[in-house]
């Protein structure tokens, strides 16, 4: 990424000082940046202090890259994470629910529901939510974030119900149809028969042993899906004008800010291989059976 | 029966879609990009059957012509997706483990990266455009395509029948045309099927967040941005470009749903 964002036509000191900018002081910039030396040396440079957690300076602005991320990660954050659970104490249910009447009506309504999440996209959702809620209702804001950040906040959850309502209905989806797989396989297991011969009703029996088996997979999912969701982040965030990372990060590209969106995309690359190791720790938790393996 | 139903809405709403695209180069109600300011926002009505937006454009027309936009774009990137991903998974599978070990890492790490984030940066580079769309997108679909292919074509070259191939001396660009793309051709059908729900949300999300589809060319995720300004006037306008990506992509999906179960004779008892 870092070699695809340098290689690119065009000289990063001339886009700075524009392009009838004198020799001396574009000398002076490509020297500020380190862009005299070579592109390795810059790699070496930039990914050493990035392991640091300094990823630099803004080209244009100037402004400290790091520091910008994490004001901004005071709204993504949250978002992602109000997004996850809604997602998945509505995934789980319906799932289980639709997996029990997977031969009747109601279950297959459910599943088809599922189907068509998954091809609704996220920013037409957010749209008709804003229509119902905002338009219509107005009893919850189209979009927006309060300055002061999080000492007002609860404006500020007011401010992230719909998208994250938004991003948890689309994720939501897809979970579902994993939550269902899976009951389907805890039901047709022998533990769960024996179970049942012990005179426990159906939902005792998916109480005391489907839910623990069957949310194992769907919380993996949920972490091969975090950079989805932080794709959807983005979208949410666009349509919503949240002023979160994924903002920034479409700002930047308007404004071919180069060190920042390379800073942003490294940052949120890391964020996503930290959750998927955080995932794998809370499912060797829940799940006796992932500790042995591995 | 199932299996029948997916495959026939799946084609009933593929075949709407591609007939509006068809339409649209032979006919549109108006020109989609006239701009007509006396009749801006106006309600759906005889003369323009779903209202016209903001510009006073025929919403009915850009939408047509949106579907033809969206069809090349999925189409473009089906044909890139596998491609490439057919390519990189039947020769995966047929190099020895140590030369493929690399290119199953490369593969791991582009499926890893979600197609709207590299199109991000691909617009940041080279400026927004359908084709940084489309390369952006077929190439994170292929990684897809090609983990799958490669787990298909490993347990084909395992069978009795390559290893008799193999014995009666046929060469491995033989067995690759013989016995490997017959047998997986069933599966690609599926998976361009797949591939093509996924290229047409992730255009109409990048055209949204304007890193797609450029103007002035009509583009639903755009129409849907710019209808978003107005919803407090006229919140219908941006009802009928999601309603026409959610028929085609749900179409697309039912229509890979739909050929696996009919052309994979093992499913069509278990599962739904």
């Amino acid at each position: 990424m870092f070699f695809l964002l340098r290689t690119l036509p065009g000289d990063l000191a001339s886009l700075k000082l524009g392009v009838d900018a004198n020799p001396e002081a574009l000398t002076q910039v490509r020297q500020e940046f380190g862009l005299d030396q070579s592109l390795v040396a810059q790699y070496i440079e930039w990914i050493s202090d990035a392991a640091r957690g300094d990823l630099g300076v803004s080209m244009l602005t100037g402004a400290d890259i790091s520091q910008e991320i994490l004001n901004k990660a005071t709204v993504t954050l949250p978002l992602i994470g109000l997004a996850s659970v809604l997602a998945i104490l509505f995934a789980v249910p319906l799932g289980m629910y639709s997996a029990l009447n997977f031969r009747n009506r109601r279950g297959i309504g459910v599943s088809a529901a599922s189907q068509l999440g998954i091809a609704i996209p996220t920013f037409w959702v957010g749209v008709i939510l804003i229509t119902i809620f905002s338009v219509k209702f107005q009893i919850l804001p189209s979009g927006g974030f309060p300055d002061e950040g999080w000492s007002s906040w609860v404006i500020c959850l007011e401010s992230l119900i719909l998208p994250s309502t938004t991003l948890a209905l689309g994720q939501g989806a897809i979970l579902m149809r994993f939550a269902r797989s899976a009951t389907i396989d805890v039901i047709q297991q022998d533990f769960f028969r024996t179970a049942r011969s012990t005179g426990l009703s159906r939902s005792q029996a998916l109480r005391i042993h489907g839910i623990r088996n069957a949310i194992v997979p769907v919380i993996s999912v949920l972490g091969v899906q975090i950079a989805t969701l932080i794709v959807g982040a983005i979208i949410v965030e666009s349509v919503f004008s949240l002023p979160g990372i994924g903002q920034m990060l479409l700002q930047d590209v308007g404004i071919r800010d180069y060190t920042k969106v390379q800073g942003t995309v490294a940052a949120t690359t890391a964020a996503v291989f930290f959750v998927s190791f955080l995932i794998d720790a809370i499912i060797a938790l829940i799940n006796p059976k992932a500790r042995t393996s591995q | 029966m199932n299996q029948n139903r997916n495959l026939f809405f799946g084609l009933i709403m593929v075949g709407f879609s591609a007939g509006t695209a068809l339409l649209s180069v032979l006919w549109t109600p108006y020109d989609p990009l006239e701009i007509n300011p006396d009749v801006s926002l106006a309600k759906p009505s005889w003369s323009h059957l779903l209202g016209t937006d903001v510009l006073g454009r025929d919403v009915l027309s850009n939408l047509l012509v949106g579907s033809r936009t969206t069809l090349i774009t999925a189409f473009l990137v089906v044909i890139i997706a596998m491609a490439m991903g057919v390519t990189a998974g039947i020769s995966t599978a047929l190099l020895p483990k140590r030369v493929s070990r690399a290119a199953i890492y490369a593969i791991d790490i582009v499926l890893a990266l979600p197609a709207v984030l590299f199109a991000i940066v691909l617009a940041a580079i080279y400026g927004p455009s359908t084709f940084t769309a489309v390369i952006a997108i077929g190439v994170a679909t292929s990684a897809a395509v090609a983990q799958v292919t490669r787990r298909e074509v490993t347990v084909i070259l395992n069978s009795d029948y390559v290893v008799a191939a193999r014995a009666c001396n046929s060469s491995k660009t033989r067995v690759v045309l013989r016995h490997i793309l017959p047998n997986i051709r069933a599966s690609l059908f599926v998976q361009a099927s797949g591939a093509a729900a996924i290229a047409i949300l992730a255009e109409s999300t990048l055209s949204y967040l304007g890193l797609g589809t450029t103007p002035p060319a009509p583009s639903w995720g755009r129409m849907l941005a710019s209808s978003q300004q107005y919803l407090i006037i006229d919140p219908i306008v941006a009802l009928w470009p999601g309603l026409a990506i959610i028929v085609t992509v749900l179409g697309f999906n039912l229509l890979g749903d739909g050929l696996r179960e009919s052309l994979d004779p093992t499913l069509r008892k278990s599962r739904s």
